[in-house]
């Protein structure tokens, strides 16, 4: 059945009107929204996740610069109006090349057409499947005892059990996992293993790690698009899984960990929908670095920032993160979780990720 | 005979008059004949020096033609040649084959020339190492044949040796011609002489100098001024720089009979009150005869010179160039770097020790001048460039020590040459300058000096500021028109349209969004008709102006703020400048300046103003100096706060 696109088309009225009784009642056009930067994002106990905090910045088009933000404002929520009535969707980067032909109003690159778009959602609080946009990231991949229901293209719904109806590559996150297109069905595991690279995820499934150790394994494919966080997150409350992540050793990393489980700056308004305030960090830690005395390389300077500015961030203060940063920067070292691979190929499966599980209560020594 | 007796005579038998060839051969260093390199630039710049010094005394236009050839084995061809007034017959041997023979060395005035060695050096220099004549052409008038001396220099006697004299045709009205061979660095020589006919043309835009180069190349240096400057007028000595020796030596050669008349008409800036005053200091009887003072009585007469207070010297001795040629000349010479603007100074005249002197300054800007270089100088005294030493001269010293950060420029730990897009320049006009050698390339470093150019660049380095500044502030504001005329309408124009409803009116928010008063200005140049130019409230405007361009300058002043405005306007003029027709009425014209006392302009409105100038070159004045008076400055894009006059 046709979703009803009302509301969300008189909330993106209301940006218009906006704008039009500014300019009528002689003031200069401006809308206010949370500022979204990591200084504005603060811990909600009620929902667990961080969300933005009160501070507001105003778009105003006073100056040049807010003044084209706000054409091209204008031009986006129209354009976004045009597709809910023509029942139509795009992909960011499509709406990014429709935008080629606004004019004055043409974005200079894909990010700040991105970024407008966010900004909508957290104006209008609407989400961006709301608005008809669609990121084009092809979906993670997923390998585990379970079973999901997928709403097909024809309309037709379809069972899948994510370990045997599935190939080596296992089951594709499609870009909507809400319950109108997935469903969980039966799952028959002990934990959820958020894996960063594409290179482990393929080595836990040729050695087996998922039906020997009971484990779903999630491949998160760098900084994890919203729908895999998404996924985690239902597949986490629905199913109650404990989610652990696997990644490298380094700041960057530590950011995908954060955005599963705190929610990332960027969609800190949807947190509540994409984080899972659960989800543990199980490695590669800088303390691993030490213990497994594992192959290194010298952080860079940016390395070094990254480290530094995580340190302020609010997302990691508690007392595990600052004690790792902490010896991390003191060691000046990374590695990364195919580095395991030193101690041979089954080394992860059969003696890193079990110690670290059982570090962890969930697996008996 | 005693044993010191002794050892007297042996020495006396030692001593003898050092020739001339010698004292060159010792000293060349200092006279700039030190390499192959520096021998050519001084030979040229010693004959140029001469044709330009020659020509403003006979109020001549000089035109100079420099030209080079170069022969395989390190030897050039030098001619130089110039339409002065020309040399009689009897003095060419003096001037050309004598040393330390001149007409400047006893005058108190500006010149170039100032020892009476430079010509005699470059054919001596010639001499010593070709072993060639020197051949002069010369003709004194119109209607007379020219003369063709060859000659050589007696070496012993400091005399010269006429080789060869003979009567020839020649075209030219009057003027001189000096060929000489001299061993020279060509190659290397080449960019000096070049720069320092560039830079001669620069402080002598009166001149005209051709250069041919040994390829044929030929360069030429523009007139861009038909104005000869002003012949400097000879000056006593004035009493407070002036060594005791000298007071002697004039008091011996006098036709005064009493030391009163003795001061008065020996000395500048001594009226019969300073006389008194002076002789009373000295306790002098003011009857006596200066032929029979003792050496006592000099010497405190000379002390209470430095007693007593006496006028400054009279400035008609200097020849400054000033600013607006200045500024011609560096715009028409910096042409192909096309600069953003040129900025001028000029100090008042001052006194070092008894001699006046005036700094006039510039600052060439932008373009395609390197921003990551140290800035270069340019440094002139009278008229003539510096290109050595360039680390020994006051004007660096000077430059050197201003932080130049606050205007803009870079500069490490505020010390040192700035680096930045600019050239600066620097010219010193005095009757005497102090040079730190003989080979006249770097002025010492005296306070008095170094304190007025220093004074002279910040004045010029202000406006440089104030105008970066200004084009910051319009570039901004510049950015608003494109936000008013073309993003607003659509924003309104999208907004309206998705709603379904009339585009709204959005003069009220461009005014808002605007929030100044702005004031853009053009200046155009044309070339004038007969017709007079009409006059207007200032009295001198009945001038007479035939030919040459007017200057009209366009001055529109909008309102976007949201209140009507009412203020005063001033437009600032050159004061050689002659005012012609002014819109609106003006309320007041000086020679300075064209005030207005605006009308209330209504929000969104605008008011056109105008006012032509005579009386100048085109490109003189290229750049309204706007300020306003009676209104908050900061709400105003394109004129500043006027400060009194
Ligand atoms: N081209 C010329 N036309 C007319 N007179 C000249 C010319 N060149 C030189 N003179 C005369 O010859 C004199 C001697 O010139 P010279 O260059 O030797 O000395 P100077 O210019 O007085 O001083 P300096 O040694 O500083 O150059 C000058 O003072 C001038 O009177
Ligand atoms: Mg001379």
């Amino acid at each position: 059945m046709p979703r009803d696109f009302t509301k969300v088309i008189e909330k993106i009225d209301l940006i218009a009107e906006k704008v039009y009784n500014d300019l009528k009642s002689s003031e200069i056009p401006h809308l206010k929204l949370p500022t979204r930067t990591k200084t504005n994002i603060r811990f909600d106990e009620k929902l667990n996740v961080w969300k933005y905090g009160g501070n507001t910045t105003e778009r105003s088009a006073k100056s040049l610069d807010g003044a084209y933000m706000m054409l091209r404002t204008m031009y986006m929520v129209d354009f976004i109006k045009d597709m809910i009535k023509a029942n139509k969707s795009s992909t960011l980067r499509e709406m990014y090349y429709i935008s080629e032909g606004w004019d004055l109003a043409k974005f200079h690159s894909q990010p700040e057409s991105d970024s407008l778009a966010e900004d909508l959602e957290v104006i209008t609080s609407c989400m961006r499947e709301d608005f008809k946009l669609r990121p084009e990231e092809d979906g993670a991949r997923v390998i585990g005892n379970f079973t999901l229901e997928e709403m097909t293209r024809n309309k037709t719904k379809k069972k899948i059990h994510c370990q045997d109806d599935v190939g080596d590559s296992g089951y594709t996150i499609p870009y909507n996992v809400e319950p109108e297109k997935i469903t969980f069905k039966g799952a028959d595991a002990d934990f959820i293993l958020a894996v960063e690279t594409g290179g482990m995820f393929d080595r836990l499934v040729e050695n087996g790690f998922d039906k020997q150790h009971r484990a779903i394994i999630v491949h998160l494919k760098g900084q994890p698009a919203r729908s895999t966080r998404r996924f985690i997150k239902r597949l986490h409350d629905e199913k109650k899984l404990p989610v652990l992540v696997f990644t490298d050793c380094d700041p960057w990393s530590y950011r995908i960990f954060g955005s599963v489980a705190y929610g990332a700056i960027k969609t800190a308004h949807i947190s509540e929908y994409l984080a899972t305030p659960a989800a543990q960090y199980l490695g590669v830690t800088p303390s691993d670095i030490e213990n497994y005395k594992l192959p290194t390389d010298k952080l860079s300077k940016e390395d070094i920032h990254a480290l530094k500015s995580e340190l302020s961030d609010p997302r990691f203060q508690d007392r595990f993160w600052k004690h790792e940063i902490k010896l991390q920067l003191s060691l000046g070292k990374k590695s990364e979780q195919q580095a395991l691979a030193k101690y041979g190929l089954d080394y992860v499966t059969d003696t890193y990720l079990p110690e670290k599980l059982a570090e962890m209560g969930m697996l008996k020594k | 005979m005693t044993e010191v007796e002794a050892i007297a005579h042996k020495l006396a038998r030692q001593q003898k008059e050092i020739s001339v060839a010698e004292f060159f051969e010792r000293n060349k260093h200092i006279l700039g004949f030190g390499n192959p390199t520096r021998s050519l630039l001084t030979s040229v710049k010693e004959g140029v020096d001469n044709v330009l010094d020659a020509c403003e005394e006979s109020g001549i236009l000089p035109e100079i033609y420099v030209e080079i050839k170069n022969h395989e084995d390190g030897e050039c061809r030098l001619i130089i040649e110039d339409n002065g007034p020309g040399i009689i017959k009897k003095q060419v041997p003096h001037i050309f084959g004598r040393l330390l023979y001149g007409s400047r060395f006893h005058a108190i005035r500006q010149s170039r020339g100032q020892q009476g060695i430079g010509i005699s050096a470059v054919v001596l220099y010639s001499q010593l190492t070709t072993g060639k004549h020197a051949k002069i052409t010369s003709k004194i008038q119109e209607d007379r044949p020219a003369t063709v001396t060859e000659l050589a220099i007696d070496t012993n006697r400091n005399r010269a040796e006429v080789i060869s004299r003979a009567i020839v045709h020649w075209e030219k009205p009057s003027g001189t011609r000096l060929e000489v061979s001299i061993v020279a660095d060509y190659k290397r020589g080449k960019r000096f002489v070049y720069d320092y006919l560039q830079s001669t043309s620069i402080v002598n835009p009166h001149a005209q100098i051709t250069f041919k180069e040994p390829d044929g190349t030929e360069h030429l240096f523009e007139r861009t001024s038909e104005t000869i400057p002003k012949k400097p007028i000879e000056i006593k000595p004035h009493p407070q720089g002036i060594e005791l020796g000298t007071l002697i030596k004039i008091a011996k050669g006098t036709k005064s009979r009493r030391l009163s008349s003795f001061l008065k008409s020996e000395f500048s800036s001594m009226g019969d009150r300073t006389t008194k005053a002076v002789c009373e200091k000295a306790q002098l009887d003011r009857g006596l005869d200066p032929k029979k003072m003792s050496r006592e009585q000099f010497l405190t007469l000379h002390k209470a010179f430095k007693k007593v207070k006496i006028m400054a010297p009279s400035t008609d001795c200097l020849s400054p160039i000033g600013e607006i040629l200045i500024k011609r000349s560096l715009k028409h010479q910096t042409q192909e770097i096309s600069p953003e603007f040129i900025y001028t100074a000029s100090r008042p005249t001052s006194v070092f020790s008894g001699s006046p002197f005036q700094i006039e300054v510039g600052i060439v800007y932008g373009g395609s001048l390197p921003k990551d270089k140290s800035v270069r100088l340019l440094r002139f005294a009278n008229r003539v460039p510096l290109l050595y030493q360039q680390g020994d001269c006051v004007s660096t010293a000077a430059i050197s020590s201003i932080d130049w950060r606050r205007y803009g420029f870079d500069q490490s730990s505020g010390k040192g040459i700035p680096s930045g897009p600019a050239i600066f320049f620097t010219h010193m006009s005095s009757t005497l300058i102090p040079f730190t050698s003989e080979s006249k390339e770097a002025i010492a470093d005296i306070p008095e000096i170094e304190s007025e150019i220093k004074l002279a660049f910040r004045e010029c380095a202000r406006k440089v500021q104030s105008h970066i500044h200004k084009e910051v502030k319009r570039v901004k504001t510049r950015e608003k028109f494109d936000l008013i005329t073309k993003i607003l309408p659509e924003i309104a124009k999208k907004s309206s349209d998705m709603l379904g409803k009339p585009v709204p009116s959005l003069d009220a928010v461009i005014t808002k969004i605007m929030d100044v008063i702005w004031i853009e200005d053009l200046i155009e140049c044309e070339k004038t008709s007969s017709k007079p130019v009409q006059a207007t409230l200032f009295e001198d405007s009945s001038e007479n102006i035939d030919g040459g361009w007017i200057t009209k300058s366009t001055i529109l002043v909008v309102n976007y703020k949201n209140m009507p405005q009412k203020f005063n306007l001033y437009a600032l003029i050159p004061e050689d400048a002659v005012v012609g027709t002014v819109t609106p009425k003006p309320a007041k014209i000086t020679s300075r300046y064209i005030k207005w006392n605006l009308d209330a302009i209504d929000p969104a409105n605008k008011v056109d103003i105008s006012f032509e100038l005579a009386g100048l070159d085109k490109g003189d004045f290229d750049e309204n100096d706007l300020y306003i008076e009676n209104i908050n400055a900061s709400y105003v894009i394109g004129a500043d706060k006027w400060e009194g006059e």
